[in-house]
């Protein structure tokens, strides 16, 4: 078992090794240094500066430096944030961006469900019809047109709602960020689960509970809702997927400090330490995650194990 | 799928996790401050006075911080930490006599030593400061940044506790000017020994100026509070100011209107027309010391050596036009390299500056011709700026004007900020670039050195003995009248050689709440939260 | 009946694959017509003309924009880049995800493992931080945009096709031709290829909608197409900022990209009704 594991294990580093040579030749790759700005300096402040970031030295001797500092948990200051760290940086924005996915995630998972299974109970009906084309608009029209429209009604119109993240407390700011990040996958899983509700619905098992006189609410309850999430399972990892992307620019349009945002602003600025934190965070979280899970199939699977 | 299983339960119960966690978060029980809310458009690089140069940096540190001088609401050079000051006659040395109840936030009062340290950390190669140059008339400030002095050689000394002497190497009018600026703020040298890098934490930084710094969340919000140390504290009417980063000019609009935000970093350009109907007397549009210009590469054909093709060009552009309908936020369109409104001068202007438009573009085909272009020899140039919806009107505009009155094809290149930077300073590709010039100091001469040709600021690579004489003449004028004609003379020969197009000059744009009180339009855009006050009714929103 | 024969045969029956299906025809054909016969040039711009609502007068049916230049006409270019960014980028993931997927299950063994494993290796990538970084890299172009939307969409692909052919390989029909000693391009060819075909194109309408969405969430960046060329995504983003002055700037390239893109995701689905037996394991 723990064999297992550490083979998995080593078997990461590779992986995470590829990604950190690729992103640290990449950001390299771009035109422009992390400290152009508008006014040229003088050259021996240009100098200076190259000195101090040690950007002066060649680009193997660069990566060393680097790679040394990340084995040691060490992801260097971030060039444009000069008075915090990457990790600092990181370290905020994580969490931030997780409650905001997890959050659109769950919001998703309800709506959608809930929608889906609804329109499946009411097939070809003018509802069905109705629910199937309003969740359509969620992957139909961009996040960055939904997101400032409904600021503009719900927070600078009718002022229910904050127009932005900062300086507000409490749950109520995040309640359109969320809603504009989930809306596109209401309507995926709006539209996976009709499809396989309908499929399950129509099966044998169900049609002789609901022949035995059980309502539709506790056939789907007790009876469909399980097989007929099947669908939806192997969809999680596209949606998460889906989650991360809407979520770079969900933070830009509502000023939320979240770890796309920061890339984004990272790219833009050359901000190579920033970037490529980013990136080794990412990469680092996402090959733990898949190890986790792995090592969990192991242990309800033993078969596997011997591969 | 029994994978894809375990996936989802571990992320949902993850997400609930969190949801929970966040749904706790206890509001800040609030004593009744008043607090000030500012829109800030991106966070600055750094506290350190020395590691940072962005002017919405500068914006926070005049907050938090004080130099030698500074302005009063009414946009006139006080003194600051400074209470008095005499200049030598031969304009060499400077004395300076600081305030007793000058102090930092933890009590300890600013000293000259304070200063002395401070510029000298400035200089330091070391430090690596973007704007070590910035007092470069100080003595030896030019060879300590190569490195070949060490900085205790520098011509600033603290004499005794309270005084303290700048000797210069050459005249310098607009010294005092500069001696606001945020690069010349103090640094807690005590701090520095103790903490290090890390004396900008808050709760490890110490400030000099009307408040000090109590939270940074970087990309959200600055949250500063009331120094109570600060000399001129009972003059302080808002007890705490948030700055907040707000990239997106909308969304700042945005929250401006929902009254979460009293004064904005900036107007959005394509809502003016919309607030100048709704709310005109929030939106503040003011002269701002800057000049937009579309630069030539000087060392390259087709430009070099061609002062009819690029005066040809200068004239075809409509800038009524431009200003009216591209930037349409008040800009005055720029027949000068210099803006109006700057300290004692009094700009020139382009020779064709009281010309029809139509009588400049015939005058234009003219040029053209005599520089050897036309229908057989078409002229084909590139033009370059960076991604923003503004610039890439005004360049659609100007490529449209150019073709129409001059016949000539104009490839408009978009560039990413950092790509047209490195581009321009290269000189290689590049032909006509998008460039712009902010003063550093309320003097004709911020926008005029830019034109020298030992500048690493001069982009067009323009390069003008009597020019560059000009401005050395003007340099070791004492007298200040005399030093002025120097100048206007200087700017007069620059126009004529056409090293770039001065398009217009920028204004500050900002939507003021009307329960702010004291904001005082000036052509710095300097606005100390200090000098303001809030009607108490709208105080906190 | 063949497989073939008898997907056209229902894919003909599907009322909502026909209506999706034209809607996007017709779409199609103004796009191409629309700029020919209308007297504006898209680039054209008109400082007299700025925001002018939609009117009969003078055929600016759309309006004109913050330049003065036709709406219509530019709704229309935009149109046409969209879905030809759209297509391309799709084509270009799914050659390459085919073409991976093929090789990888039928071989398989440890080239396949590998193969996979290098799959999985890049499913690890945040993949929409690695098309802003190539944009910011490279110059901005057309071509590049292409490029890095097909470069990030073709793992899917790949793994749909791999699985597929993994199971394809044990049939009866293929496991005949391998005995007789038939070339394994050959088998290829002729056997798996085509059997495929329905896999792919229900993803390939799938993967279309999301390529559209990612070149607007580049505009939206300041990452995506250069003016003055334009897509329906630089279009609703320049219309976002005149929501409330200049209302069909938004409304009108808007409206048609969600048609577009609801289009392709209920041909997407129609598509798949079609192949529901064969459905990906």
């Amino acid at each position: 078992m723990l064999r297992y594991a550490l083979l998995r294990l080593l078997g990461a580093i590779p992986t995470l090794l590829l990604v950190i040579v690729l992103a640290f030749l990449m950001v390299h790759a771009a035109p422009g240094g992390p400290f152009d700005a508008e006014r040229t300096l003088p050259p021996e402040i240009e100098a200076n500066i190259a000195r101090a970031y040690h950007l002066d030295e060649p680009l193997p001797a660069q990566f060393v430096r680097y790679l040394s500092g990340v084995l040691k948990g060490d992801l260097g200051p971030s060039y444009r944030y000069r008075d915090h760290t990457v990790s600092d940086l990181i370290a905020n924005a994580f969490p931030l961006s997780l409650k905001l996915g997890g959050m659109a995630m769950l919001l998703a998972l309800f709506i959608g469900i809930a929608a889906g299974s609804f329109a499946a109970l009411r097939r070809n009906s003018a509802i069905d019809r109705l629910t199937m084309v309003v969740s359509m608009t969620g992957i139909s029209v961009p996040v960055f047109v939904i997101a400032p429209l409904m600021v503009l009604l719900f927070a600078v119109k009718l002022r229910w709602l904050p127009a932005g993240w900062s300086g507000n407390e409490g749950v109520a700011r995040f309640v359109l960020p969320v809603i504009s990040l989930a809306l596109p996958q209401i309507a995926y899983i709006a539209k996976l689960t009709r499809a396989s509700m309908i499929d399950v619905l129509s099966s044998n098992f169900v049609r002789t509970a609901r022949g035995q006189g059980l309502g539709a609410y506790a056939v789907i309850r007790y009876h469909a809702l399980k097989p007929a999430m099947l669908p939806i399972l192997s969809y999680m990892g596209p949606a998460i997927a889906a989650i991360l992307t809407g979520s770079v620019v969900v933070e830009e349009v509502f000023g939320i400090p979240g770890l796309g945002q920061f890339f984004v602003r990272g790219a833009l600025n050359r901000d190579y330490t920033l970037v490529l934190g980013i990136v080794i965070f990412y990469a680092t979280l996402i090959v733990l995650l898949n190890l986790v899970v792995d090592i969990l199939y192991g242990v309800i699977d033993p078969r596997i194990r011997q591969r | 799928m029994l994978r894809d299983m375990i996936s989802l339960r571990l992320v949902l119960l993850v997400a609930l996790g969190l949801t929970l966690v966040s749904c706790g978060n206890p509001v800040d029980p609030k004593a009744e401050v008043t607090t000030l809310h500012r829109g800030l458009s991106i966070d600055p690089e750094s506290v350190d006075p020395h590691k940072s140069r962005s002017v919405q940096a500068a914006e926070v540190l005049r907050d938090i911080g004080e130099g030698l001088l500074s302005y009063s609401a009414s946009g006139e050079l006080v003194g600051g930490v400074a209470k008095e000051w005499t200049v030598a006659e031969d304009g060499l040395t400077y004395t300076f006599l600081l305030r007793d109840d000058a102090r930092w936030s933890n009590g300890d009062p600013v000293t000259a030593e304070d200063f002395a340290f401070s510029f000298r950390r400035l200089v330091d190669p070391d430090t690596a400061a973007f704007y070590a140059e910035m007092l470069g008339s100080i003595v030896n400030v030019r060879t300590i940044i190569a490195g070949e002095k060490a900085p205790q050689d520098l011509g600033v000394v603290a004499v005794d506790e309270r005084t303290l002497v700048i000797t210069l190497d050459q005249p310098t009018p607009y010294l005092l000017s500069l001696l606001t600026s945020p690069s010349t703020f103090p640094v807690h040298p005590d701090s520095i020994a103790q903490h290090g890098d890390a004396f900008t934490r808050p709760g490890n930084l110490l400030s000099n100026g009307a408040y000090k710094l109590d939270a940074w969340e970087p990309g959200s919000v600055l949250v500063l509070s009331r120094n109570e140390y600060y000399w001129n504290n009972d003059e302080t009417a808002i007890d705490a100011v948030n700055h907040h980063v707000l990239t997106q000019e909308m969304t700042e609009l945005n929250r401006y209107r929902a009254g979460e935000i009293h004064i904005t970093g900036s107007v959005p350009p394509d809502s003016i027309q919309q607030i100048r109907a709704e709310r005109p007397a929030e939106l503040h549009i003011a002269p701002y010391l800057g000049v937009y210009y579309y630069g030539f590469n000087l060392t390259k054909p087709p430009f070099k050596d061609n002062p009819q093709l690029r005066a040809a060009l200068s004239m075809a552009v409509d800038r009524d036009v431009l200003v009216e309908q591209i930037t349409g936020r008040g800009e005055a369109p720029a027949y000068s390299w210099v803006p109006p409104g700057v300290n004692n001068y009094e700009p020139r202007r382009l020779a064709y500056a009281d010309m029809s438009q139509d009588e400049r573009n015939a005058h234009a085909r003219r040029l053209i011709k005599e520089a050897g272009y036309g229908p057989d020899n078409p002229l084909q140039i590139e033009l370059r700026y960076n991604t923003s919806d503004t610039q890439q009107r005004m360049a659609l505009a100007i490529q449209s004007m150019w073709k129409d009155a001059l016949g000539i094809e104009t490839t408009i290149i978009n560039e990413e900020f950092q790509v047209l930077l490195a581009n321009t300073q290269a000189r290689e590709i590049t032909q006509v670039f998008r460039s712009s010039w902010i003063g550093d100091y309320n003097d004709a001469h911020t926008f005029l050195s830019i034109m020298e040709s030992d500048n690493p600021a001069n982009q067009p690579a323009y390069a003008s003995e009597e020019f560059d004489s000009l401005m050395q003449r003007a340099a070791q004028q004492v007298d200040l009248d005399r030093r002025r004609l120097w100048l206007e003379e200087a700017e007069r020969v620059l126009l004529a050689d056409h090293p770039g197009i001065p398009l217009y000059f920028y204004v500050s744009k900002h939507l003021v709440s009307p329960d702010v009180v004291g904001w005082g339009d000036n052509v710095l855009d300097y606005h100390y939260s200090q000098h303001l006050s809030l009607v108490p009714a709208g105080a906190t929103p | 009946m063949s497989a073939r024969t008898r997907f056209w045969a229902s894919l003909r029956s599907s009322r909502t694959a026909a209506v999706s299906g034209g809607a996007l025809a017709v779409i199609a054909l103004i796009a191409i017509i629309g700029p020919l016969i209308s007297p504006h040039d898209y680039l054209q711009t008109d400082f007299s003309k700025i925001l002018h609502a939609p009117s009969i007068a003078n055929m600016q049916i759309f309006g004109t924009d913050d330049l003065g230049r036709d709406l219509f006409v530019r709704t229309m270019r935009g149109a046409q880049v969209t879905i030809l960014v759209a297509v391309v980028a799709s084509v270009v993931s799914l050659l390459i995800g085919v073409l991976y997927g093929m090789v990888a299950g039928f071989i398989g063994g440890r080239v396949d493992a590998v193969m996979m494993r290098l799959v999985d290796t890049l499913y690890a990538l945040p993949f929409i931080f690695f098309v802003i970084l190539l944009m910011v890299v490279f110059e901005r172009s057309l071509l590049l945009i292409f490029v890095a939307i097909g470069a990030v969409n073709w793992l899917d692909m790949a793994r749909i096709v791999r699985g597929q052919t993994l199971s394809l390989r044990e049939r009866e029909f293929v496991q005949a031709a391998r005995l007789t000693g038939v070339s394994p391009l050959r088998i290829i060819i002729r056997h798996i290829a085509p059997n495929l075909l329905g896999v792919v194109i229900v993803y390939v309408t799938l993967t279309i909608p999301q390529a559209i969405l990612l070149e607007s969430f580049l505009s939206f960046l300041g990452l995506g197409i250069q003016e003055p060329q334009t897509s329906l995504g630089a279009l609703v983003d320049a219309g976002v900022n005149q929501m409330e002055g200049a209302s069909w700037m938004l409304l009108i390239p808007a409206a048609l990209l969600a048609l577009i893109l609801m289009c392709f995701n209920f041909l997407g689905d129609a598509l798949r009704d079609v192949f529901d037996s064969r459905r990906f394991r």
